[in-house]
């Protein structure tokens, strides 16, 4: 549900929470996303740092420049008006995928878990277009959505400590890239050699929220 | 000025990073802060040389760091009493140090705290990644190469002429950092201290936990008696952003306390470390204990209107 003017929560004596809605779904982020560019175009003095999710802005800031009251006021001003803010289109980009084997450990378990095959599993994996709902956990890392209901699997039991850099995991309803080895407890299905994240690069991540992913399987041939 | 180099690292010690005060303005990509996990006493030693607050830093952990200086330099040594030598004679911390081209100086092992910070004049120079000098270790960029400091490594300092007719910098010696081993944590409730019964939120603000062995820069973790949330919960919330200080309570019910190495996350946070307590998260270590307690904003703003009142008081002093 979306709500009419974003519900604020405290956290700590130098962040702010503006929950735009209760769930996970497009209209939602998409205001989440709407109300993060519109905060950020105005330049607030004493704002560090802004980070959007599925369906709220996290509004970090210095307490010694603004206080939090002076703050929420601001936020409902500029949500009030949110139809005004440019939002760039989104991007749509297709990502190559080596599904199964050493890439994708968790695959067949995945597909015993539904009553299928491997095979029915990727086509389940690449045939919807994915939305990036945030980026987050670690640099670059695109949180996406929604799987279709027959692709819907619990997380792994037991996380595991190491997962390869461009692992493709889904979990719940969602999907997501590693975009460096890192500890999760996602069903491993493939990987990819697209790079997500170079510090050095302006933005410094592939993905922004918003964009759209499709995935789509090779071979080894097909990552050269 | 000019990058120089500066020290040469014979022994990195446990954990020895370049450190700034923090990353920011890339939250929606995921960036997390970094930075100095004691910003208070990186601040102060900046300050100490002549530095702007904000210049990079080393930040060491516990024990064994020794470098050799490549070249004259003033420093200043603040945070964790980790005994502090120069040539192997002891060395005032909160003060600044004119070292000599060959002095070596080294951390033999905490008296108290965890970290120790070491600014020299003019700042250490590493490439700036998104505007900032930090280290992120767990993607492997910034600082120095975007990891911890080995043997051998050659440290850069931006360095013109040294300060003439320096007089030594010393820090109000009433203001200096206590680190004690049990430590008192005052935090403002929420966002979700309602998914907590009276009793669960009475556990936490009356309970000692002891820090464990697994607490590093990710997280400091604790044990102590299970912090329940009420059944009608999930097992987990939709995941949000969080910040450095807010204590997460996990399906285990023992306490996470967040620092600066991830931007989201997905587990209920019961309360959040006020910022005037924040540098001292950066010197807890396992072992110690941690009792919080519930504050009001008013209370957390004036706390840290009186930490700010002293960087303000160094900078004039020292004139900055």
């Amino acid at each position: 549900m979306l709500y009419d003017k974003p519900i604020f929560k405290t956290m700590g004596d130098r962040s702010l929470l503006a929950e735009v809605g209760d769930t996970i779904d497009p209209r939602t982020n998409e205001k989440v996303n709407a109300l993060s560019m519109g905060v950020d175009n105005c330049k607030i003095e004493g704002i560090r740092e802004l980070i959007p999710s599925y369906r709220s802005l996290l509004i970090v800031f210095d307490p010694l420049l603004i206080a939090a009251e002076e703050l929420q006021r601001r936020i409902i001003d500029i949500s009030v008006h949110l139809d005004q803010v440019d939002l760039p289109s989104p991007k749509t980009l297709e990502i190559p995928v080596l599904y199964g084997g050493e890439d994708g450990p968790d695959l067949e378990w995945v597909a015993g878990y539904h009553n299928t095959t491997p095979q029915e599993i990727i086509r389940r994996h690449t045939e919807p277009t994915y939305r990036v709902y945030m980026i987050g956990f670690t640099p670059g890392y695109p949180y996406m959505g929604e799987l279709p209901d027959n692709l819907v699997t619990p997380r792994r039991e037991t996380p595991r400590t190491k997962i390869p850099k461009g692992s493709v995991g889904i979990a719940r309803k969602q999907t997501g890239i590693y975009p460096v080895v890192s500890p999760g407890g996602w069903q491993i299905i493939g990987r990819t050699t697209t790079d997500l994240f170079d510090p050095c690069a302006h933005p410094p991540a592939l993905l922004e929220m918003g964009d759209r992913v499709k995935f789509y399987a090779v071979d080894n041939g097909g990552l050269e | 000025m000019a990058a120089v180099d500066m020290f040469e690292v014979l022994s990195p010690g446990l954990l020895t990073t370049v450190q700034d005060l923090g990353r920011f303005g890339y939250g929606r990509y995921g960036v997390a802060p970094s930075g100095a996990l004691d910003s208070f006493s990186l601040r102060v030693a900046n300050l100490l040389v002549g530095n702007s607050e904000g210049c990079a830093g080393l930040e060491t952990v516990l024990m064994g760091l020794r470098v050799r200086a490549l070249a004259d330099v003033v420093i200043a040594i603040t945070g964790g009493d980790l005994q502090p030598q120069l040539n192997k004679t002891p060395v005032a911390m909160w003060h600044s140090q004119r070292l000599k081209k060959d002095d070596v100086l080294s951390f033999s092992g905490p008296r108290n705290g965890c970290r120790a910070y070491i600014a020299a004049q003019g700042g250490i120079a590493v490439p700036k990644i998104m505007d900032s000098s930090s280290t992120n270790l767990s993607s492997g960029f910034g600082g120095y190469g975007g990891r911890p400091l080995k043997s051998g490594d050659v440290v850069k300092a931006n360095s013109g002429v040294l300060l003439p007719a320096h007089k030594g910098g010393t820090f109000n010696p009433e203001w200096i950092p206590q680190y004690p081993p049990r430590w008192h944590l005052r935090v403002i409730w929420g966002p979700q201290d309602d998914h907590f019964t009276d009793a669960s939120r009475a556990i936490f603000v009356n309970s000692r936990f002891t820090v464990s062995p697994a607490s590093d820069r990710t997280g400091i973790r604790l044990q102590g008696p299970r912090i329940e949330h009420k059944s009608a919960v999930g097992q987990s919330i939709i995941s949000e952003g969080v910040i450095s200080g807010a204590i997460q309570i996990p399906g285990d019910g023992q306490p996470i306390v967040i620092l600066g190495e991830t931007v989201s996350g997905g587990y209920r946070k019961i309360a959040v470390v006020i910022s005037a307590d924040l540098p001292f998260l950066g010197q807890i270590k396992p072992g110690d204990e941690i009792q919080f307690q519930g504050v009001s904003l008013n209370e957390a703003n004036d706390l840290l209107s009186v930490l700010e009142a002293k960087i303000g008081k160094l900078k004039f002093t020292r004139g900055n």
